[in-house]
Parts: structure tokens; sequence; C-alpha cells
């Protein structure tokens, strides 16, 4: 069509066929638009369908890219697994166990994928394609806490079980928490509690630290819950600066570190941004500084075997905590490292083993509960207590839906014997010390029924 | 030029609401029919017009109109946080609030001409982007982006019961196919709108700044005000499209008002045909499609729809069009953009143009003949 009149080519008798025919075709979908509850019984119900779809919703752009291609291998893995297919993995450990490895009540487990971006506008479209088109009965993954809580948000709405991959913010689990929502993964209060007896150890009461912190949700309560631990040693905080999520240059807020008289930097970073926060910190002398009569120290809260890998020789010897490491001697861990190294010819990290189990703990929520009906399988969910996957007996917690189990604190290996041995198991934190009251955070879960 | 141009602009109008409408059922054959991309394509055609007025009218290349989407988006947000969940409000502030916007970044912006606007709008998007991510966290939530809770004033609706309230027009939640109906519904009034601007004199003039602002000037025209005018409109567009954005979906992120966001609207107008009326659509379409459906494929969706050739050729065709698809479709979308802006420079409606003209060119030769063989009779 142009914008200047001309004659039309389209008869008047022509275009009353054409409007009346569309016309008659446009009611037709006002038949289809309400009531996925009431029609159904639940959205996306699978009825008598031979097969169920997972949504897999990780990044795979963006700086959490590396993460989240672990994640989607880790749930490729689970969805052979929960199929019968493969060796079993964890499926061999869990305890207790209802999956009978022919898929969940019998149906054969399929799935779709989607680029989160590391944008929570993104995310939701894709989890929203994944829901509408797809017919997903649940959707797992993210990298970035921002993005847990928005997915999150959404599931509730739309009344699909939501299994939180990689967030680590208080927030998920905290204020920002929902019932559809689930997390595996430790948070930034479990970090910094877990951290700061061994802080203390080797590095004192008198220090003085500085914050770099990723600006977005999860960055603040790290910042929040590692300076609450810090003070509480004695410490003092010279500044929190925050720094936005893929700035990839870092090297304009390093510079003030050195001015400030501090002498620990802490980097709440995550992902490629750690890669390149460390690095420059590293090559700016920082680590060789002494202030204060004191070895300047650096200390990265959340650590993960993929960001060590980026960083090469400028992890050694720093500390941090971590959800969970390969080089773990349970028969859970065994038994999934060696599944995924057959398959991918390397070992998981953490954040594909948060997905991996997130994975199986819905399939096998739903084989218990002996239904796909979300507020059925929630209620299996919440208070359960499992072992053998690779964290020791863990519990998810009815009130936030928070996974309570025991946290790594590691450091960066000194020596590593292969390509993939870099951190070090520094201590194993018992999961009473890093408990908390679910009241701290406020929050509410919102209603079974959607 | 053979352009099939239909004489009545109701007519116009009346085929493009019955398009809108029955999206669902033409859309579905392409798996495209679900409300979350229908909504897509609905909100951002309106977008999109609304760049057209500016970009394709003028000439006046913005590269920082997303600040306008997230401005609505932003707006109406608030509006469900503090006043009501209802949807209309939220739309006439948001189409306001962008309105705002555009007055004051365009009263600055069109002093001058050309790359220097461009360039100019860019900072200021860039510089609201860094203000919505950081800066004004308190307003916008950051990152994490702003999202409705359950403790909101909301002083028109009282408090909610159990979970989070939903958008609604009057009691009809805005999700799904409802949400789509409503989207379409602003889309045709954009239409609409956008149609009239460009019959009427004041889009003329618009026209006539494109070809010669100079010359305009020398005829006693003080071609700022309509600028000014073009720029605001299109401005209060956006706004309407980001708090439609909202109203399908509440919450509202600053990534929506990145550089990134701005060079889509401005990739889609081009794709699909500068100036013309459908060809932002048509941009928008190919656009949200490649990146809800072309990212979606994967490996083993491709061996599916390969299945029909022998194993070896599937293997290799899957593998080198696997790149094309997943975290590729960027590749693929850039690989046909290069195409259209090389051999169509007017965009997709170009191409229509062309093919129009071929095929009346090849159905008029049969019909010639036979008139001249009656006529030898």
């Amino acid at each position: 069509m142009s914008d200047d009149k001309k004659t039309s080519e389209l008869s008047r008798r022509g275009f009353i066929k054409v409007s009346a025919a569309a016309m008659a075709a446009a009611s037709s979908p006002m038949f289809f638009t309400k009531g996925a509850w009431a029609a159904n019984e639940f959205r996306n119900n699978p009825g008598d369908a031979s097969s169920v779809k997972f949504g897999f919703n990780v990044p795979q752009t963006g700086a959490y890219a590396d993460e989240g291609a672990d994640e989607l291998r880790a749930y490729q893995l689970a969805v052979k697994h929960i199929n019968g297919e493969g060796d079993g993995g964890m499926l061999n450990t869990m305890k207790p166990l209802s999956l009978k490895g022919n898929g969940i009540l019998g149906k054969k487990l399929e799935y779709v994928t989607g680029d989160t971006q590391t944008k929570s506008d993104a995310a939701r479209a894709s989890a929203k394609r994944m829901i509408e088109k797809d017919g997903v009965v649940m959707i797992t993954g993210g990298s970035s806490s921002g993005v847990a809580v928005a997915v999150q948000g959404l599931c509730q709405e739309m009344g699909v079980v939501f299994m939180a991959g990689l967030t680590h913010s208080n927030d998920t689990t905290g204020k920002d928490k929902r019932r559809y929502g689930f997390r595996h993964f430790f948070n930034a209060y479990m970090s910094g509690a877990a951290l700061g007896p061994v802080l203390e150890k080797e590095m004192g009461k008198e220090r003085r630290a500085y914050h770099l912190t990723a600006d977005y949700t999860w960055g603040w309560t790290q910042e929040e819950s590692i300076k609450n631990t810090t003070e509480a040693l004695g410490w003092e905080t010279v500044a929190a600066v925050r720094t936005p999520v893929g700035a990839g240059d870092f090297s304009q807020y390093i510079t003030p570190v050195l001015n400030s008289g501090a002498d620990v930097l802490i980097l709440n970073h995550y992902g490629k941004d750690m890669i390149n926060s460390l690095t420059q910190a590293v090559q700016f002398g920082l680590r060789d500084k002494q202030v204060n009569g004191k070895n300047f120290e650096i200390i990265v809260p959340l650590f993960s075997r993929l960001m060590a890998q980026g960083a090469g020789d400028n992890i050694k010897g720093i500390l941090g905590s971590t959800n969970w490491h390969w080089s773990l001697q349970d028969d859970g861990s065994k038994a999934f490292v060696k599944s995924f190294w057959q398959e991918y010819g390397f070992p998981p990290s953490q954040a594909a083993q948060t997905c991996y189990v997130q994975a199986l703990l819905y399939a096998d929520a739903v084989e218990r509960a002996g239904t796909f009906y979300p507020p059925e399988v929630i209620k299996t969910l919440e208070g359960h207590t499992f072992d053998g996957m690779g964290n020791g007996p863990t519990e998810y917690r009815a009130a936030d839906h928070q996974c309570f189990k025991d946290v790594l604190v590691v450091r960066g290996n000194e020596n590593p014997s292969s390509q993939f041995d870099l951190l070090k198991v520094e201590q194993i934190v018992p999961r009473s010390q890093v408990e908390y009251d679910p009241a701290i955070f406020g929050g509410d879960l919102g209603p079974y029924e959607v | 030029m053979s352009i099939p141009a239909i004489r009545n602009d109701w007519a116009v109008m009346a085929i493009f609401t019955v398009a809108v409408l029955t999206a669902p059922l033409w859309l579905a054959p392409i798996g495209a029919n679900y409300p979350d991309l229908l909504q897509k394509f609905a909100i951002f055609g309106i977008f999109a017009i609304g760049f057209n007025i500016l970009f394709g009218l003028t000439g006046y290349l913005s590269f920082g109109h997303a600040v306008f989407l997230g401005v609505g988006s932003y707006t109406a947000v608030w509006s469900f946080k503090l006043l009501t969940m209802n949807v209309l409000p939220a739309v006439v502030f948001g189409t306001l609030m962008g309105g705002v916007f555009a007055v004051l970044i365009g009263y600055v912006s069109l002093r001058r001409s050309g790359i220097y606007f461009s360039i100019l709008t860019l900072a200021f998007a860039q510089m609201s982007y860094n203000l919505a991510y950081s800066v004004l966290t308190p307003i916008t939530n950051g990152e994490t982006g702003l999202q409705i809770t359950m403790n909101d004033a909301r002083i028109l609706d009282g408090p909610v019961g159990d979970g989070l309230p939903s958008t609604t027009l009057f009691g009809l939640e805005m999700s799904g196919y409802s949400g789509f109906y409503f989207c379409a519904t602003m889309l045709i009034i954009a239409f609409f709108i956008s149609l009239r601007i460009f019959r009427s004199p004041f889009g003329l003039k618009l026209k006539a700044i494109k070809s010669n602002q100079t010359r305009m000037k020398y005829t006693g025209f003080n071609t700022r005000p309509y600028l000014l005018v073009a720029f605001v409109i299109s401005g209060m567009f956006a706004g309407l499209a980001g708090s439609l954005m909202a109203i399908t979906d509440p919450l509202a992120g600053a990534e929506r008002m990145q550089w990134t966001a701005s060079g889509e609207v401005v990739l889609m107008t081009i794709l699909g045909g500068t100036g013309t009326l459908i060809g932002p659509l048509l941009g928008v379409g190919i656009i949200k499609y490649f990146e809800n459906i072309f990212s979606a494929l994967n490996e083993a969706g491709l061996h599916e729809f390969f299945a029909f050739m022998p194993d070896w050729l599937e293997n290799i065709v899957v593998a080198v069009s696997s790149e094309f698809v997943g975290e590729g479709w960027h590749l693929t979308l850039g690989v046909l953009f290069m195409l259209v802006v090389i051999f169509l420079p007017g965009g997709v409606m170009e191409g229509i143009r062309r093919t129009t003209a071929v095929v009346r060119n090849l159905s008029k030769g049969p019909e010639k003949k036979a008139a001249e063989s009656v006529g030898k009779e």
C-alpha cells in the first residue's frame, strides 16, 4: 500500500467477500481465550499426552553465558537420566527416590530451551513463550538473581512451577519469594555466615574493606550480607562502589582502591565481570601491596570453577564460598561427576549441579505427588528432606522455599594438578552455622491456587 | 509506479482491522499464534508506526527512541502501584509522559539535523538508560526492574486479597488473548492516526522537510515547530507502546531503554520500508518472529524439519543451519538485513511492489494478446 491515491484494483464485490470471510474468522479465537484453569483444571495439564515438557531458560549470551551453557548441559543430562537413558547419575544415590527411570508418571520427558540474555524482559518473554506456546509444566534455569526474581513472579501469575537455577541474592527466597518458586542454590547470607570465621582466622579483626558490587539485586544483598559479617568481626567498611553488570573494564573502579587506605578488596561480582575485575585488580598490583602493615587481600564471596578457569593464575590463594565442587567425594557428587564427564569430557560446574538437582527434585516431587497439579507438587516439595545429591542432608524449607545444606569455603588452588583442579575446598561449613530465621527478610509466598 | 492502491482510506482501515484481528488465525501455520508474541507484534507495531512518523516523513533519524518506550513502561507500572490496576490510567499517563519527555529531548535535539541529531538523541537515550539503571534506583528499581508488589498503595483499588493483582480493563484480565485484543485495538487506533497524518497537509509539510528543508524555509515556513510536533507525536506513540508492554506484563526494566532497543526499531522500520504505512509493521513482524521462534529452534528441531533428506545430507544441512538458529538468530537477521538493504533499499515494501509489478505484467500479457486476437476477428 502506498500513501498516494491511485485507482483500486480490488473490486467492491471482492472486497465485501473478503471482509465477510475475515470477520467470521476473526470471531473464532474468542472461543479459546478464557479460562485455562476452568477448562483444564490447571495450565498446561499434560492430561493423557504421552510426553511432558520442561522449559530450560538459561543465558546463552551476555556476561553469564558460560554458566548458562553449563546449565543447559546439566539439564540435558537430567532429562536423559529421568527418561532412563545413560547411567542414571544421581538417580542411583538420591534418597528418597520415587522416579522409576521411565520419565515422569510414565510420560516421556522432553524439553524446550530459551535465551534469557541475562535481561529480565527477554527472560520473561522467553518464559512466556515456553508456557503459552510450548506448554511446559515447569520452568527452570537462569543465572542471575534479577532474572530469577522476574521469572519467578511471572511463573506465580501463570501458575507454573519455577525451579530457580543459579541465583544467590537473598531476595529470591526473601523479600521476593513466591509460592511457585524454589531455590536449591545457597544465598548471600549463607556466604557471609560461612566466610566469617574463616576470614577472622586468616585476616584478623582489624581490617579495612573496600567493596566493588555488581549493581543489581544479587550484588546489593551480597554486599549487605558480607558487610554485616565483616563489621561484626570488627572490620571497617571504607567504601562500597556499585559497578554496572557487564562493564568489561573495571580499571576506573580499581584505581581509587589503591588510595583509599583499604587493605581488603571484596569483589561482589560474578561470571565474566568477576573474571575481568579480579584480573585487573591483580594486574594493578593490589595483591603485592602492603597497606597498614598488612598484606593486601582480595575476597570473592561467590566463587565458581568456571570463573576460576577464566581468571587463570589470578585466582590462586583467593578465598570465597561455593555451593558445590566437583572434587567432593560423597556418592552423589561422584555419580554426577562421572556421568557428566563421560558425556561432555570435563567436570560440571556448581551451576550445572544445582540445575541438575533442581530438575530431578521437581520430577521426583511430581512422581511422589502422583499428579502434575502445581499446588500438590508444591506441597510435596515444601519441607522435603533428601540426601545423596552432593550437598549432604538437605531440606527445602517450607517457610521460604530455600534449601538448607552445608556450604563450602574454597580457595584458589596454588598448585593445580589439572586444568579443572582450580579450587581447593578449605572447609565444609555445617548447615547449622548458616541457618537463619525466614522472618528477617520479610516477603510473602502468596497463594497455592492462582 | 504500479501499486495496488486503494482509493478509500476507510477501505484501507477495514482491511487493516480485519487483518490485525484475525492475526491469531493466519499466523497459526508459522507457529506465531500465541498471545505473548501476538502482543509483541501489536506493541512494537505501534512503536514502529510512531517512529516512522518521525523518520519516514521528516527523515530525522532518532537513535534514542527507546527512552520513550521505557518512560511509558515505568509510568504505567507506577500507575499500577499508586492508583489502580485498571489499564486505562496507565495508558493515558504512559502516553502523556512519553510526550513530555519527547518535548524536552526534542526541543534540544532538533536544533541540529542529520547525524548530529542522531547523536544527540542517542546521548539522551544512553543518559536516561544509565539514570534508570543506577542513579534513579528508588524510582526504577535498577537492574531488577520495577514490579508491582502486594503492599503497594493503589489508592483507587484498596488492598488486594490473595496474591498479586493482575492488570484489568474493568474486570477483564489483560493477559493472554484479551491482552492481545486490547493491544490490537490500540494498534488499529494508532494506525488510523498515522494514516490521517500521512494524508494531511501537516504530513505533506513533513515530507517537504524531508525532501528539502532549506527550500521549505525560503518559502516562509518555520520548520522547527512541525518537526517538534512530529517528534512529540512519535514519542507519544512510543510511550503508548511502553505502557502496553507494562500492561501485558507488569514489569519495567532499564534495558528497555538501552541503545540496542533504540536500534531495533530503526532496523524494523528500514527492514519493512521507511516512509510507507505498512512497512514498519512488516519489519516488526519479521524481527519479532526471528527473535522468538528462530532463537528457540535447536538441533533436535532441525533434524525433525530436515528428516525427509538422506541421513548424510541431513547431518550436513543441520550442521550448517544450526549456526543460524538458536543463539545464532542474530546471524540470520544480519544476513537478511544486509540482503534487504543491498537489493531492496526500500525494504520489504519495495520487494512487494516489485513482485506485484512483475505479476501484473505477466497477467497483462495474455489479456492483451486475447484482446488483439478478438480485434482481428
